[in-house]
């Protein structure tokens, strides 16, 4: 098909309507909002259900009530609007619902700014509410990848009865590529577990609360025997230009693509670097990352926050090889120069 | 209450199988609670109407958070506070289900205040059912919004004060005010003569919402012995004495026989029609079009000016034809606060392979419509890049000569010789294609206009806008 040239923000709704999201309940915020148009305008002409909640509080409640009666359903937000989202999310988790959350993250803490961050990454990848919970969270980079990774995260949910983040900073929101659509998913998965108010569903019940510590127990090793599986089959990266490398640089988002153009400058300059972005933050190519360090390669880790995700590759790696970070907050962004000299220096360093 | 449940509804679980512990044929609620009571007239609603099979029924935080070991329906167990936005989430996924958001005073008028008012106020067709017992029955008798003055409780050990804790909240006065309501009743679940009144009460907001009428709300004044540390037998008094002063009995509001009911229609769309209402591309659109080998290659352009001269415009265009030509593209705006403050800047990469970064930092072209945006972005061009900027509004000099500088009358230009000044960003569009030779052509541009022109009947002037552009872009360079 033909590619439409769209808006990061945009290609989530078309995606997530493709993919046959029947409901968007969320409440504005830049920079995510235009995903709240975009729903506000196309579900509607399609006999599905967009609504403006009273707060993120509200939105996730109602997509908790939504996901329990069996439909495919989101809400997006930024940062701040996910920090309340946060209570819904560990109750969907517990309850197993299938949902989609998509957090176009900007800069904290607090009000901070409307400026691309990556600060998010912790209240996402290890789980911002209560509880033993983790949640599938997706890094796309493109615009593409907005839609592709929206209507994955569809699936993922169901697969699993899981929440699923897709989270994209702000640029990444923000900016306008060519995208090519793929057809609309017919057939969905039944969700026999559902509350529907339907003859065939009315044995259900959708909950999290289990009052005797041996059924909590029970219920959080299923939870976490479904989290083994996830990451033993979903993970997912990208590779650049990393086989003969000496320095592998770490990055997602649009750091990702900024370390791509980096890349290509210094390797012009005969220098062995390359690229790993994973698009599952998690699960975390761990796997990856310690056969690496195995190959004895140095690593940089790129962010636009105060290093996060560095944690986890220093966790991957176990210290074996040389882990170094960058990162810039408050929204700005690495620059070519900043790249070009962080990678200089790390490919030199002992 | 074993004994109010006697002759149990069918509604209810025989066995209250999800019932932990021992005593399975008996509730989890204290003697004298008013819980049970409620649950009882629900349940006997549900079997009248024969509704069980169709319901689902929202549990709360507090005491009630188990009702589903009883309720023989679909069941969902919510956060604190949350339930008529969970509601709200169930009933507008099958409006056919009757969906009861069942709530205590502190999970609805404290925590959950305002998911109850905006459900209440957007007319949720639900059915709430709310137990005010002055007091968190739950966690051990802390003060409720609905506490009583003067009354002492675990946290209001002095007894709650006007000066500290402020009034009592009156729920159903509030939400009877809104429009949206159709029926509004607080009851007592005392003696018999008011129980019978709750449960017609209880009876009306169900029917309501089987016949799609709207948001109704039934409070019913209900004992906590335990909490209130008030022998059972002596609780329906206390309710009388000191809860009914104060809250009143009565139907607040119930405009359920006028109120209209708006039909829903269910359609199903092909996927030929969703393809369709997302207005997504069919066709094959690119043009033919041959890059000219000396064509600059690989431009990082950077678009800015005030915001309304057409800047975000002009940069969507440009990526849009460098599409349309056949290249990777990126568009990045400025957003937010930024523009707000009147000026906008984009950033467009057009590119033969895949493209990295779409910011641009360092830029290949400036085009800039004023004399702040040159100033700020001027130094930023890379040796040898292309300064585009509007003579007409910008009265500067370029000092730096490693550049190449072309100061063209944009906005005097459309303006004069095509009526229209806001066609500016055309003008610099027709100068770009000269001054880059030729990264796509006119005819590239012309085909893109319709996407980025949302007025037809402007879309012919911005063509004649780019040809303008060319020409004084020709005759600046002498080409
Ligand atoms: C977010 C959150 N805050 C606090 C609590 C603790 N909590 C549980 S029940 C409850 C009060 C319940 O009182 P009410 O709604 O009046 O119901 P009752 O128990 O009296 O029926 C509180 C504060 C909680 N579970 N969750
Ligand atoms: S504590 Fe109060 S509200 Fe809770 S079950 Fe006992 S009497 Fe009922």
């Amino acid at each position: 098909m033909a590619k439409q040239f769209i808006k990061g923000n945009e290609a989530v709704v078309k995606g997530a309507i493709l993919a046959g999201c029947q409901a968007y309940y969320g409440y504005p915020i830049t920079p995510a909002s235009e995903i709240a148009e975009a729903a506000a305008y196309y579900l509607p002409l399609l006999g599905r259900t967009f609504l403006q909640a009273e707060s993120e509080i509200g939105a996730i409640n109602m997509v908790y009530g939504a996901a329990s009666a069996g439909i495919r359903v989101m809400t997006a937000s930024s940062s701040p609007g996910i920090s309340l989202k946060q209570e819904g999310i560990s109750y969907a988790a517990g309850a197993e619902l299938s949902c989609v959350v998509v957090d176009i993250t900007r800069g904290g803490p607090g009000l901070g700014n409307i400026a691309p961050e990556q600060s998010d990454y912790n209240q996402m990848v290890k789980g911002g509410g209560h509880g033993n919970y983790k949640l599938i969270v997706l890094a796309p980079n493109c615009a593409q990848e907005m839609c592709d990774l929206t209507m994955h995260a569809f699936d993922l949910a169901d697969r699993y009865r899981t929440p699923v983040v897709v989270m994209a900073d702000g640029f990444v929101g923000q900016m306008m590529e060519p995208v090519e659509f793929p057809a609309p998913v017919v057939d969905l998965p039944p969700k026999p577990w559902a509350t529907a108010g339907t003859p065939e569903t009315y044995k259900n019940l959708i909950t999290s609360i289990d009052l005797e510590p041996d059924d909590l127990e029970r219920h959080i090793n299923h939870l976490y025997a479904k989290y083994a599986e996830i990451e033993a089959n979903e993970v997912r990266y990208e590779e650049y230009m990393v086989d003969d490398a000496d320095l592998v640089c770490i990055g997602f988002g649009v750091v990702s693509r900024i370390l791509q153009s980096g890349i290509e400058r210094v390797r012009a300059e005969g220098k062995k670097v390359g690229l790993l972005r994973p698009i599952t933050l998690w699960p975390f190519p761990e796997k990856r990352l310690a056969r690496l360090a195995d190959e004895g390669k140095k690593l940089l880790v790129m962010e636009m926050n105060k290093g996060m995700m560095v944690d986890d590759v220093r966790l991957a790696v176990q210290h074996r090889v040389p882990v170094g970070f960058y990162g810039r907050v408050g929204g700005n962004v690495p620059s070519g120069r900043e790249v070009y000299d962080q990678i200089m220096l790390h490919l030199e360093a002992v | 209450m074993a004994e109010t449940i006697f002759r149990k509804a069918k509604s209810f679980y025989d066995v209250y199988e999800r019932k932990a512990g021992a005593n399975k044929d008996v509730t989890h609620y204290c003697p004298g609670c008013g819980h049970g009571i409620l649950h009882k007239l629900i349940a006997e609603a549900m079997d009248d109407f024969d509704l069980k099979e169709h319901t689902v029924l929202i549990s709360p935080v507090g005491c009630s958070v188990f009702a589903y070991y009883y309720f023989d329906c679909g069941n969902i167990q919510a956060a604190h506070g949350r339930a008529p936005a969970v509601a709200t989430g169930v009933k507008r996924t099958n409006p056919d289900s009757v969906v009861i958001s069942y709530q205590g005073d502190g999970d609805l008028a404290g925590i959950g205040g305002n998911e109850i008012l905006q459900a209440a106020n957007r007319g949720e067709r639900i059915s709430v059912f709310f137990v005010n017992n002055a007091i968190y029955g739950m966690t051990g008798g802390q003060m409720a919004p609905t506490t009583l003055l003067g009354m002492r409780t675990t946290t209001s050990p002095h007894g709650r004060s006007i000066g500290n804790e402020g009034y009592p909240l009156h729920m159903c006065e509030l939400i009877s005010t809104l429009e949206a309501p159709v029926y509004v009743e607080r009851v007592s679940l005392t003696d018999a003569k008011h129980i019978m009144q709750a449960r017609r009460a209880v009876r009306k907001a169900l029917k309501a919402q089987m016949e799609g009428k709207g948001f109704t709300f039934v409070e019913a004044l209900s004992a906590c012995p335990t909490n209130w540390k008030v022998p059972t037998r002596e609780a329906n008094r206390w309710i009388v004495e000191m809860m009914e002063p104060v809250f009143p009995i009565k139907v607040f509001k119930d405009e359920i026989e006028t109120r209209e009911v708006v039909p829903r229609e269910k359609k199903t769309y092909t996927p030929h029609e969703i393809v369709e209402t997302l207005d997504l591309p069919t066709g094959d659109e690119t043009v033919s079009f041959v890059r000219p080998p000396n064509a600059l290659k690989d431009p990082e352009i950077k678009v800015a000016g005030f915001g309304g001269q057409g800047v975000l415009l002009l940069g969507l265009a440009l990526a849009q034809a460098g599409m349309r030509a056949g290249y990777h593209v990126t568009w990045l705006p400025s957003y937010g606060p930024e523009m707000r403050g009147g000026t906008a800047n984009c950033h467009v990469r057009i590119a033969e392979g895949r493209i990295g970064s779409p910011l641009v930092h360092e830029s290949d072209v400036l085009i800039a419509f004023n004399g702040p945006s040159l100033d700020k972005f001027a130094s930023l061009v890379k040796p040898g890049g292309l300064i585009l900027y509007d003579s007409s509004l910008i009265d500067r000099t370029i000092e730096r000569t490693d550049v190449k500088a072309l100061g063209l009358p944009f906005t005097e230009l459309a303006d004069k010789e095509l009526g229209n000044g806001r066609a500016s960003n055309f003008v610099a569009m027709g100068a770009f294609i000269v001054a880059s030779r030729g990264v796509f052509d006119e005819h590239v541009v012309k085909s893109i206009l319709p996407l980025v022109i949302k007025r037809k009947n402007l879309i012919e002037l911005n063509e004649r806008a780019v040809a303008a552009g060319m020409r004084i872009a020709r005759e600046a360079l002498g080409s």
